[in-house]
């Protein structure tokens, strides 16, 4: 069974693009060294996210779910679905408290380091890591 | 609050303590903020978690029977609604997560006090609290949307809570931007799981969940939906390979948040991989997918052996403490791997006696951290004689963590054995005893350090203060206790495995 039809690749249109998004997003997070660049790359994949949910809900011929004002239910409408979108309204708002937190710690970060490349932090890490708390000469009985 | 009516039925606020339970925390964490004095924080901070500890204590009485408590928030029936729903696994945890939090807080006030400059004490103690919030969260309710709310709570307060480790040292920083990364990959994960179990049932409430993923094991969907929550939780649990963030964020946190991490948080991720693995899916799905072959056992077993031999080879004590813990939760692993009710309830145990064992531990830390200004071996060499009292519940902690007969670590591992046994998997059970002789190595360095080797430093190191003492030594002593008294862990551990693998059933009212 050939399932790469082009109404297989068209039909899932959403999905495409939520993986293409999802995957340049881990990418980045990944590969770049600029912490400032992660944060950017995770944003792009927690949006990549919020995108997936929000087409999830979505009805085909289906209009915004908002009820009728007359309060009169018409049931040949169809509506959307609301509920993927509103749990998406709270991953945003941990999407934005994440990145600010991740910017925030990137500054007290700089401070500190004087660089914001993982490559430069990691030797200045290594650097302490290799010289902290060695015992001194004619006291190396314990190690 | 307390006389709130739903449909027909009044309540009393015996009926409200499930939201109590999570409200209490939350409520009096930006109140502590409002108020804005130091010297009212830690009081209040004692209180809403001494409160929150009595309440995940009357909740545990009233399940550990094998009963199920279920709260409906605003009246709200679920499927709908979200659902907070009690039973003996999550109230056992409840009390773990409380329990740990009411003895580091009284722990902290000195702790924090060296580690911190005043100003940024008052915002510790409400971060500390909404990170308590977020675990306890996490574990009460029945809503798997919910879970990832409440995750994501206590995951951001825990990254701001190890960076203040960088008044110490600078490194706290980039431990906890890696954990921010990784921890919101995992999370992130764990919402794209959802969603696929979503689009398969339509539902979020995990008992209609587990009804309607029922009959759809071989769909694509809900395998790829297992999978991503699996990965994305196991990030949390640190699972052998997902581990990297946790030596150093163990390592650079303030001492008082590691001694709170490490007792709750990986704990609290394990309950949730045990809720979704049991509850939400069934063991039957496992079976179908032999996951337990291609993931659990191997990378428990890993992690039993390579964190160990790491440990073991650490010049700092905090940081092999750390890679211990990571070992650990190979145990607990290898319990769910097991599949069967004494698996599991060495599991559960594992993550009560592991949870009060580290506590002791990083407690002992702290305090070696305050008084050496180093938690180095070379600079802890003969402190067992300048601080007795701390020495020696840090080697009852280190005994429990080897699993020595007497000290609740045995009574876990014992079970595991016992398990592994019932499955007939003899080399399992050999490895565990093996890997245990590997802790063996590690914490008799650290015993030697503290007592065989002439002190290293010239100026008298005193014994830590007595409100870093008392809590220090109740969770030591609590460590014996309870290897000896098992009704409660015990009875606890047994209610909840039987709960979790009656599956979705033990899920119905």
């Amino acid at each position: 069974m050939n399932i790469f039809t082009t109404e297989f690749i068209l039909g899932h249109i959403n999905y495409w693009l939520f993986i293409i998004l999802m995957m340049t997003g881990l990418y980045i997070v990944i590969t770049k060294g600029n912490l400032v660049k992660k944060i950017v790359g995770l944003n792009i994949f927690q949006t990549s996210v919020f995108m997936f949910y929000i087409s999830m809900g979505k009805v085909s011929g289906g209009t915004a779910p908002i009820f009728p004002l007359d309060g009169i239910y018409d049931p040949s409408i169809a509506y959307s679905n609301p509920l993927p979108h509103v749990l998406i309204l709270t991953a945003i708002v941990v999407g934005i408290a994440t990145t600010s937190l991740g910017l925030a710690l990137i500054i007290r970060i700089r401070e500190e380091y004087h660089s914001i490349e993982e490559e430069q932090i990691t030797i200045l890490e290594d650097t302490i890591f290799r010289t902290e708390h060695l015992p001194t000469v004619g006291k190396d009985e314990a190690f | 609050m307390a006389t709130q009516t739903t449909h027909h039925v009044a309540m009393t606020l015996a009926d409200h303590l499930p939201i109590l339970q999570v409200l209490i925390p939350f409520i009096t964490a930006p109140l502590i903020v409002f108020i804005g004095r130091r010297e009212l924080a830690w009081p209040l901070a004692f209180i809403a978690s001494a409160t929150s500890f009595l309440i995940a204590c009357l909740l545990l009485s009233k399940v550990i029977g094998g009963g199920v408590i279920s709260y409906q928030i605003g009246g709200w029936a679920p499927p709908l609604g979200i659902e907070y729903r009690v039973d003996a696994a999550n109230a056992f945890v409840l009390f773990l997560v409380t329990g740990i939090a009411t003895l580091v807080l009284p722990y902290a006030r000195y702790s924090v006090g060296a580690e911190m400059p005043q100003r940024t004490q008052t915002l510790f103690y409400s971060l500390f609290l909404l990170c308590m919030t977020g675990l306890l969260g996490v574990t009460i309710t029945a809503d798997a949307f919910n879970v990832f709310v409440f995750l994501e709570i206590s995951s951001l307060s825990t990254y701001v809570l190890i960076a203040q480790g960088s008044y110490r040292d600078k490194r706290a920083l980039t431990a906890s931007f890696n954990y921010l990364i990784m921890g919101t990959i995992g999370a992130t994960f764990f919402v794209i799981g959802l969603g696929f179990l979503y689009m398969a049932t339509g539902t979020l409430n995990m008992a209609d969940l587990a009804d309607r993923l029922a009959g759809q094991y071989d769909s694509r969907t809900v395998r790829a939906g297992f999978a991503f929550i699996l990965v994305g939780m196991g990030l949390k649990v640190a699972i052998f390979p997902l581990h990297f963030w946790l030596p150093n964020a163990y390592t650079y946190a303030p001492s008082a948040v590691t001694t709170f991490l490490a007792a709750t948080a990986t704990k609290v991720a394990v309950y949730v991989l045990l809720r979704f693995i049991f509850s939400v899916f069934q063991p039957a799905f496992l079976a179908e997918t032999s996951t337990l072959e291609i993931i659990f056992y191997p990378f428990a077993l890993l992690a039993m052996f390579a964190a160990s031999a790491t440990a073991i080879f650490q010049r700092d004590l905090k940081r092999m403490l750390a890679y211990s813990s990571i070992a650990q939760i190979g145990y607990m692993l290898l319990g769910i791997a097991l599949l069967s009710e004494t698996g599991l309830m060495a599991t559960i145990l594992h993550l009560f006696n592991h949870g009060i064992t580290k506590a002791a531990l990083f407690m002992g830390v702290g305090a070696y951290a305050l008084r050496s200004k180093s938690t180095f071996y070379i600079d802890l060499q003969g402190l067992g004689k300048t601080m007795p009292w701390t020495s020696a519940a840090v080697v009852i902690g280190g005994v429990s963590l080897i699993g020595v007969p007497g000290t609740a670590g045995f009574l876990s591992k014992w079970l595991l054995v016992q398990a592994a046994l019932e499955q007939g998997y003899w080399p399992i059970s050999m490895l565990i005893v093996a890997s245990s002789l590997l802790a063996v190595i590690y914490v008799w360095r650290l015993v030697e350090t503290l007592y065989l080797s002439a002190p290293n430093s010239e100026q008298p190191i005193r014994e830590a203060p007595l409100s870093m003492l008392l809590p220090l030594w109740i969770v030591a002593l609590a460590c014996i206790y309870f290897g000896f008294e098992t009704d409660i862990t015990l009875g606890a551990a047994k209610a909840a495995a039987q709960a979790l693998l009656a599956g979705s059933s033990g899920m119905m009212h």
